[in-house]
């Protein structure tokens, strides 16, 4: 089994990477700040202001380390990517089942099944955790609209029905997800989701968590030689990474936890967020850096894989989960099997 | 796992500099140095084959030593550090 690395995030402006033999070697005002072996990492994520040598670009592509850019605010610019490496004829087979509508809305079946009824499970535990303090009702009544979609997704839908479940799903969960936030309500509250730019403090971090995610599930693609650009419930549109969308659906409610207990365990007050006359908010450097470190450890800590039932760090998950797809491709498996958190 | 390779490298006869740089830089390329001549690698077997291999080639048995230490994946349990300078943990979030 492959090890779980680490991920290097470069948040200083102005900094530049180098490669130094077979380190990577941050400067930061012509001093090397940081110094880190190339074979310890799995991703380089820079933010903003950051230049990189092209014999680094040159390394990173070549040992499958991904190596991404983004703006300060982590939206996604840029990355950086070797020889297209893996297997052609998975690949062959990837582009061929895309045109398969039966196969996609099987696959868009799983996918959202996954995340639905991970939503389901996030507000379960909201429930059982604090729900002297919240409007138990809402919350419940959103539970079992959840259980509710989750059933009609087993009837067999089409992608334009599954579509639909998925957006029902979505905005009966958001509704809901206001009662998660149990601290500091005047400033930590979620209305409506809203994005480009995130008009409030918990969008803005949601915001942010994904865009870290879809960078590690797009790396797991590429890893295991499948194309993130070509999914099945995300149509093909030109720089948007469909299947990397689709098998994020699963994760992101386990990221939203993140968030969630973020704001509720008091890691983030509400100055580390800045609002701009537009109405858009932006997280401040010690913000940014706050949730870098949080995610990092999340995907740290063990976990037993639901389907394969083997201990791995939850960095590994989407790893694992690409390998599955994989071989779903391949006809070694009868289905894709989202995971499914306890 | 966790190595921790020490060395020590005469370096008043010719070319003992041009050794303990040299080991030096085999080094870096796979740990952090923690003190002067001190690196913690973290390696799986394979690369542990290789920085072994490449630190006896450069290195002149006669005069010069290297030492192992195995401090295996729970290596974290094993080191305390006391004073100036501490490690950066290799395992742990990377930002800068």
């Amino acid at each position: 089994m492959k090890k779980h690395l680490n991920t290097l995030f470069v948040t200083t402006q102005g900094a530049y990477l180098a490669k130094d033999g077979e380190t990577v070697a941050v400067r930061i005002e012509g001093e090397t700040a940081l110094r880190v072996p190339l074979h310890t990492l799995e991703s380089i994520v820079c933010f903003g202001n950051v230049g990189c040598s092209p014999f680094l670009m040159g390394s990173c592509g070549q040992r499958n380390v991904g190596l991404s850019f983004l703006s300060e605010q982590g939206r996604f610019l840029a990355r950086v990517h070797g020889p297209v490496t893996g297997n052609v004829l998975l690949r062959r087979e990837q582009y061929r089942r895309a045109d398969d509508l039966d196969f996609s809305a099987a696959v868009a079946t799983a996918c959202v099944l996954g995340k639905v009824v991970n939503s389901r499970t996030v507000l379960l535990r909201a429930l059982r955790d604090h729900g002297d303090k919240i409007d138990a009702q809402v919350v419940q009544e959103s539970i079992n609209r959840l259980g509710a979609a989750a059933r009609r997704l087993q009837e067999g839908l089409s992608l334009a029905e599954i579509r639909g479940v998925e957006g029902d799903g979505a905005r009966t969960y958001f509704s809901a997800f206001d009662h998660l936030i149990v601290r500091d309500k005047a400033n930590f509250f979620m209305h409506r989701r809203s994005r480009r730019p995130p008009l409030d403090r918990i969008n803005c971090l949601l915001s942010f968590v994904y865009t870290l995610l879809l960078h590690d599930i797009r790396s797991a693609l590429e890893t295991v030689g499948l194309d993130p650009a070509v999914g099945y419930l995300h149509r093909d549109r030109p720089g948007r990474a469909g299947l990397a969308l689709d098998l994020m659906e699963e994760f992101r409610p386990m990221a939203d936890r993140l968030v969630v207990s973020l704001v509720n365990l008091a890691q983030l007050r509400c100055d580390d967020f800045v609002c701009s006359d537009g109405g858009g908010v932006r997280m401040s450097d010690t913000a940014r850096k706050t949730v870098l470190v949080a995610y990092q450890k999340r995907k740290q800590e063990e976990m037993t894989h639901p389907f394969v039932e083997e201990k791995m760090t939850i960095g590994l998950f989407f790893h694992m989960q690409a390998l599955l797809f994989a071989r779903y491709l391949r006809d070694e498996l009868d289905g894709y099997p989202p995971v499914i958190w306890r | 796992m966790m190595i921790l390779v020490s060395y020590d490298v005469q370096t008043s006869d010719p070319g003992g500099a041009k050794r303990l740089r040299r080991i030096a830089k085999v080094c870096r390329n796979f740990g952090q140095r923690v003190q002067f001549s001190v690196f913690e690698c973290l390696v799986d077997p394979a690369q542990w084959t290789k920085l072994r291999q490449s630190l006896i080639d450069e290195m002149d048995q006669e005069t010069d030593s290297l030492r192992f230490y195995f401090l295996g994946a729970n290596w974290r349990k094993r080191v305390e550090h006391v004073g100036a300078k501490a490690g950066l943990d290799q395992e742990g979030p990377l930002i800068v």
